[in-house]
């Protein structure tokens, strides 16, 4: 197959491309929910970003909570962003790095003034930037300007043999063409914590991969009450025919296909290293990894699944593939790609993929995701630690 | 191709998945070997759900379970040729 050179997306202030045009109400803070919320229920074409966090966090953990918060704001698939705090400074900072990119964006803040007045003033904002944002029209865009995101979850042995493998095609065709493509879930390569380490392209990224998957190991033995086995791999996994934690890593790690990674990113952290496979280091919970590749600039997300993950995002379009025969028949509302022929040998690999190039094209030019049509915007933000 | 009933990774996999709804005790099945394309037979000794391992060969306690050319974890319990391989008779050597 010929991959198409464009798509149609939304062309930014940065000169990035949006494969979508939300307009985001941000709140900095878990109490400044109910006031996001008003305010994209008053104004159409804008959606709230709900979340639990954001207060009396510090080091390491207030800076990932920074770096979500910003990183969604410039995200391509963003047009225009109302930021609303309790108090003004943490609010200020993260307007001020939004606006880095060019985009309209406003911060409010609660503190003196109370809910009610807030929410009018941001209404008459959001109004004016949903009406602006409207007008925005699709353009043709290069291929390289798509950055996928790619996470797996309620995996089985189908995912290892056959929807993961589709995504690994999909990557050996997509990088020569100058697309950025990210990985994550740290836990879910235990097992295959080496071999993983050996596809990291320089001795640089190697070493940053090895270092990251240690801290994250050395953590789970201080931490964890006994091991993982109650959660590694879940009870769907098993249900699914996984056995170990190793064989569920065997089987996510075909998902970059023979692509090796350039960098490995912080949760959440932008790439600056030019196009090509990145690692991220993120928690393996679906909606956790996706928000936090979302904040890194990534515009579409590739989500496998075998025994039927649900998730979306409210930025990121979340495209899921199956090859469970059962889940495809069973749950055929969730799954954008069945790739289920694989496993009777009626489509090959090749083709699967191909399939999938097709499907994300069509998703990044603004054919609607099954789990956007279903409403799923599971924006969930990565905590590190306890609040002081 | 159709009538694959199992599919094997790799040549070195002692362990099979199997890619129907489900076999059936004493169901003779065909597999099919992904890395070098090669067909073998084996017979079931378990009713066997889709998605979940079949023994290619007799596995005693301690003996790695290879799939994909890998270590993916240990014999806890003997498992005759043809029988389930899962949580019951087989476990992580991480934790």
């Amino acid at each position: 197959m010929e991959i198409p050179k464009t798509f149609l997306g939304y062309k930014r202030e940065d000169g990035r491309t949006g494969t979508r045009n939300h307009v985001i109400i941000l709140p900095v803070d878990d109490i400044s929910n109910a006031c996001a919320e008003a305010v994209a229920n008053n104004i159409k074409g804008t959606i709230a970003l709900p979340h639990s966090y954001g207060r009396l966090q510090f080091g390491a953990d207030l800076e990932l909570h920074f770096r979500t918060m910003i990183g969604t704001g410039k995200n391509p698939n963003v047009a225009a962003v109302i930021v609303i705090g309790i108090e003004p400074k943490w609010t200020k900072r993260i307007v001020d790095a939004i606006a880095t990119t060019g985009k309209p964006v406003e911060g409010f803040s609660i503190e003196g003034v109370g809910d009610i007045d807030t929410i009018a003033r941001v209404s008459k904002k959001a109004q004016e930037f949903s009406i602006w944002a409207s007008e925005k029209q699709r353009e043709e865009r290069p291929i390289s300007d798509l950055w996928i995101s790619v996470k797996c979850g309620e995996s089985d042995t189908t995912s290892g043999l056959a929807s993961n493998p589709t995504v690994g095609n999909l990557m050996d065709k997509l990088e020569p063409l100058g697309v950025h493509l990210c990985f994550g879930e740290t836990s879910e390569l235990t097992g295959a914590e080496t071999v993983c380490e050996k596809r990291g392209k320089t001795p640089e990224a190697q070493e940053k991969f090895r270092k990251t998957w240690s801290s994250y190991n050395d953590f789970i033995l201080k931490e964890a009450t006994d091991d993982l086995s109650e959660s590694q791999p879940t009870a769907g996994n098993i249900a699914g025919g996984l056995t170990t934690i190793e064989e569920k890593a065997f089987g996510n790690f075909q998902k970059i296909g023979g692509c090796k990674f350039i960098d490995v990113l912080e949760p959440a952290e932008e790439p600056t290293k030019g196009p090509g496979l990145y690692f991220m280091d993120t928690s393996s919970a679906a909606a956790e990894c996706v928000t936090l590749q979302a904040a890194g600039g990534f515009n579409l997300h590739l989500f496998p699944t075998g025994q039927g993950n649900i998730i979306g995002n409210p930025i990121e379009p979340v495209v899921k593939l199956t090859a469970n025969p059962l889940t495809a028949r069973t749950m055929s509302e969730h799954i954008d790609v069945d790739v289920s022929k694989i496993l009777s040998r009626e489509m090959n690999l090749d083709e699967a993929g191909d399939e999938l190039i097709k499907a994300t094209i069509r998703v990044a030019n603004g054919r609607l995701t099954c789990a956007e049509a279903l409403g799923h915007k599971e924006f969930v933000m990565t905590k590190l630690y306890r609040s002081a | 191709m159709a009538g694959t009933d199992i599919i094997i990774h790799d040549e070195k996999d002692n362990v099979g998945v199997v890619v129907i709804e489900k076999i059936t005790p004493k169901q003779d099945c065909d597999c099919w070997i992904m890395e070098n394309d090669k067909s073998v037979k084996i017979q079931s000794m378990d009713e066997i759900p889709l998605g979940h391992k079949i023994a290619m060969t007799d596995l005693n306690e301690g003996d790695t379970i290879l799939k994909y050319g890998h270590d993916i974890g240990k014999v806890v319990k003997s498992i005759k040729k043809g029988e389930h391989v899962h949580v019951h008779n087989v476990k992580t050597k991480k934790w």
